[in-house]
């Protein structure tokens, strides 16, 4: 594998997670238990597909093969696509929805820190545009954790549920292959594997305030979207929503 | 008079942000929160969204008192006529810039 190749590669495992995530929480518009929060998660949906953008976009012109974001985004099948199982588990409840962002902040939050160090500009550029961004959405996504894992008896039993469910697909977060090791050895990429510690920190931190309490650190983990494009069965119908407009009318424009 | 509080309802919060150094905290809308942390993050999602605001302020509407509407016209009218408290009597030089 050249570096072309694995760049390539981990631009899209960065902008297929949040555009992943960005569209899942897009789902939640017009359905949010109050106003403030219906537009709340609308706004970190869309700091998501921005930088869902910017990378898509890089990733494009990186393959040098004549096709555009609109192209990675809405014109490639299932198996191409890189980004983490966990963000493409369904929405669920509130209590689900928030659960899964925080996992995947407090990830992205410390994923961000060390990739703004990055040898690879534009890369180090969109780092440091969507760390400002996912400052916020891992503190607006803690405080929700908090309020609701020590809030009601029956808020805390779903946030506790959530934690549990979902607790299989963090372990992926932390995988890393070929394209890792390449990118890593000319200082583009970080190495994911201190990350892991402190991202159990910050999370059994934040558990501790909420009273909820953190899922065995040895469980079994699910892994298979980011390295291979082998998703869960969630993700054909999200790319089914996704990816209609835009493949029945390949010219429309807004 | 406020109303009794539902139980399943946020009670309200008044909204005042500041858009630049210097110029003073407007009064804006309002929002719904649980408490003054989440009033202000409901505040920067719902009102800064295009950057309106360097710095928001909130206060629980029921705070917040009002004069009685029906006194309206002897605290107010009185002032009608009294143009001369309106600074427009002198000329200010062109030297002395912007105040």
């Amino acid at each position: 594998m050249t570096i072309k190749e694995a760049l390539f590669q981990y631009t899209l495992r960065q902008g297929d997670t949040s555009l992943i995530l960005g569209h899942r929480l897009s789902e939640w518009c017009g359905h949010g238990p109050k106003l403030e929060q219906d537009i709340a998660l609308i706004n970190i949906a869309l700091d998501l597909v921005g930088q869902s953008r910017s990378y898509l976009e890089y990733a494009a012109r990186i393959e040098d093969k004549n096709r555009t974001e609109d192209d990675l985004a809405y014109h490639r099948a299932e198996r191409e696509f890189k980004n983490l199982l966990l963000v493409e588990q369904p929405n669920g409840n509130w209590g689900n929805t928030i659960m899964r962002s925080f996992y995947y902040d407090v990830f992205h939050y410390l994923f961000l820190h060390e990739l703004v160090k990055s040898k690879d500009e534009q890369i180090a550029a969109i780092a440091q545009k969507s760390l400002k961004e996912v400052t916020y959405h891992l503190k607006h996504n803690s405080d929700w954790v908090i309020r609701l894992g020590d809030g009601t008896e029956e808020s805390h039993v779903i946030m506790q549920t959530a934690a549990d469910e979902l607790w299989m697909f963090t372990g992926e977060m932390f995988d890393m292959d070929e394209v890792d090791d390449i990118l890593m050895k000319e200082g583009i990429a970080p190495d994911l594997k201190p990350l892991h510690s402190k991202w159990l920190q910050k999370v059994k931190d934040v558990f501790t305030e909420a009273t909820l309490k953190v899922p065995p650190e040895d469980a079994w983990m699910q892994s298979g979207g980011k390295l291979k494009g082998i998703h869960s069965e969630q993700m054909g119908f999200i790319l089914s929503e996704m990816q209609y407009l835009p493949r029945a009318y390949p010219d429309a424009t807004w | 008079m406020s109303k009794p509080k539902s139980k399943n309802e946020w009670p309200l919060w008044e909204v005042f942000i500041r858009s630049k150094a210097g110029l003073s905290h407007k009064h804006v809308g309002s929002v719904h929160a649980a408490d003054h942390e989440m009033a202000i993050e409901n505040a920067r999602d719902v009102y800064t969204r295009r950057s309106e605001g360097i710095s928001i302020w909130v206060v629980e509407s029921n705070q917040v008192h009002a004069n009685n509407p029906a006194e309206k016209d002897s605290l107010f009218e009185p002032a009608d006529d009294k143009i001369y408290r309106h600074p427009t009597f002198y000329e200010i030089p062109d030297e002395v810039g912007h105040i």
